[in-house]
């Protein structure tokens, strides 16, 4: 029993050692991988930028940067318009520093 | 509860959407009043919401860019934004975070990068604490001692005045911020913040904005402001790069932004009702707190690193929200009884 109970301690060990070496051996390390998103379980607005991101990654980055661009100015703009109900004077202030 | 939580579609997570929600409205709280990104804050809440760690950096950065667009928005209509001095200071930035980003690159091939750049930050975040706080404490020695300046008050670390003495062509009148300086004192101190923004792998807004006060001489408000602008640009150029890399979640984006559109609002307008140096102060501790954060991480603290930053956001947001709120009702109670009055 002893016997079996130290072979499956050294079996368990030497996996613990190789297997990392082995996966490393595998492939690139881990950030050169190229992640790909998974289009299967998508549908609509989600799957087109999924696809864009999966074939066309410049287009991606341009739709991400205007997007980003337009709902923060769309954003503030609406917020604006809600601060301004408020009655608060919005468009001066004293700078003081003490 | 399946409602709470949203699929990703490029990281393939699913995430709880109000808490991208909470920290876009935390960070645009903090970011409006501050003047900065606030990446610091956004990583560690996106990594503990389940985002990889790679999504999380790109992800922050272009929610960063939106944000600051709003808040540039709002503290442009205060007249806080000097957009000379941004155009101005956005060549330097620029050119300074791709130094940056290479020298990162080149101590990376002879194998000098890592818990080093951990280090310098700590370093760059400690004396820019030191600076905020002696500052505070020479401004009030000399407000005691009535050694006052008739347009700034009592001012305590005062080197702009001795940069705005270089004279070197072409000389440029920042209207907004009120003073006249070389050219070249914007650009080369946005170039210096920009390498070390680049080698540290952060925003800037961090090192930009007590620049723009200590070196520069601008008015902590226009600081703010102007910080915002350049954040907003950098931001943008920053998730453009990190989405061809592919570690950008756009939805998520979105997601955030709704609700920093609305914290960024009540940050902005909250420093109308601050004073120049309680900005400094508050911008002091949140630089401490970033500083012992990174510590705790570097030692292998993350699950105390992250309570910190997520405290540290909570109090500082508490904080501000409470300056919006207190001297809104004074305003409008003030309207009111004017207007009774007349």
């Amino acid at each position: 029993m002893r016997k079996r109970i130290a072979s499956l301690f050294a079996i368990g060990a030497a996996l613990n050692l190789l297997l990392p070496v082995l996966v490393w051996a595998g492939g690139p390390k881990a950030v050169d991988l190229v992640v790909v998103a998974d289009t299967r379980v998508l549908s609509g607005v989600n799957k087109y930028f999924a696809n864009l991101y999966n074939t066309n990654i410049f287009l991606f980055a341009i739709w991400a940067v205007v997007l980003t661009a337009v709902l923060g100015c769309v954003l503030g703009w609406i917020m604006d318009i809600i601060m301004m109900r408020t009655g608060l004077d919005l468009k001066s202030r004293k700078i003081v520093e003490h | 509860m399946d409602w709470l939580y949203m699929h990703m579609p490029i990281s393939g997570v699913e995430i709880l959407w109000p808490g991208l929600v909470l920290i876009g409205f935390s960070v645009g709280v903090i970011g409006g009043f501050f003047g900065m990104g606030g990446a610091w804050m956004v990583t560690p809440g996106l990594n503990i919401l389940g985002f990889p760690m790679a999504f999380a950096i790109g992800t922050d950065i272009a929610h960063i860019a939106g944000k600051s667009m709003v808040s540039t928005m709002r503290h442009s209509k205060f007249g806080n934004v000097d957009y000379v001095l941004g155009f101005v200071m956005v060549v330097g930035t620029m050119v300074g975070i791709e130094i940056g980003a290479q020298l990162v690159m080149a101590l990376e091939r002879i194998g000098l990068v890592g818990s080093a750049v951990r280090w310098v930050y700590v370093c760059v975040l400690a004396l820019i604490a030191y600076m905020v706080f002696s500052d505070y404490a020479k401004a009030v020695k000399k407000k005691k001692m009535g050694d006052v300046d008739k347009e700034k008050g009592a001012e305590g670390i005062i080197w702009y005045k001795t940069l705005h003495k270089i004279a070197i062509p072409p000389m440029v009148n920042f209207k907004v911020s009120g003073f006249r300086c070389s050219a070249w004192l914007p650009i080369v101190v946005s170039l210096v913040c920009g390498i070390l923004a680049g080698f540290l792998g952060i925003g800037g807004g961090l090192l930009r904005m007590p620049s723009l006060v200590y070196l520069i001489g601008c008015p902590t408000h226009i600081a703010v402001g102007t910080d915002l602008f350049e954040v907003m640009i950098s931001g943008l150029y920053g998730a453009f790069t990190y989405t061809l890399k592919g570690r950008i979640e756009i939805i998520a984006v979105f997601v955030m932004l709704t609700g920093a559109a609305i914290g960024a609002q009540i940050g902005t307008v909250a420093t109308k009702y601050s004073k120049g140096y309680g900005i400094r102060i508050a911008f002091g501790l949140a630089v401490l707190c970033c500083m012992v954060s990174i510590i705790l991480k570097q030692l292998k603290y993350d699950a105390p690193a992250a309570v910190l930053i997520l405290t540290a956001i909570g109090l500082i947001c508490a904080y501000i929200m409470k300056i919006m709120f207190q001297g809104a009702a004074k305003e409008l109670r003030d309207k009111k009884a004017g207007a009774a009055a007349s």
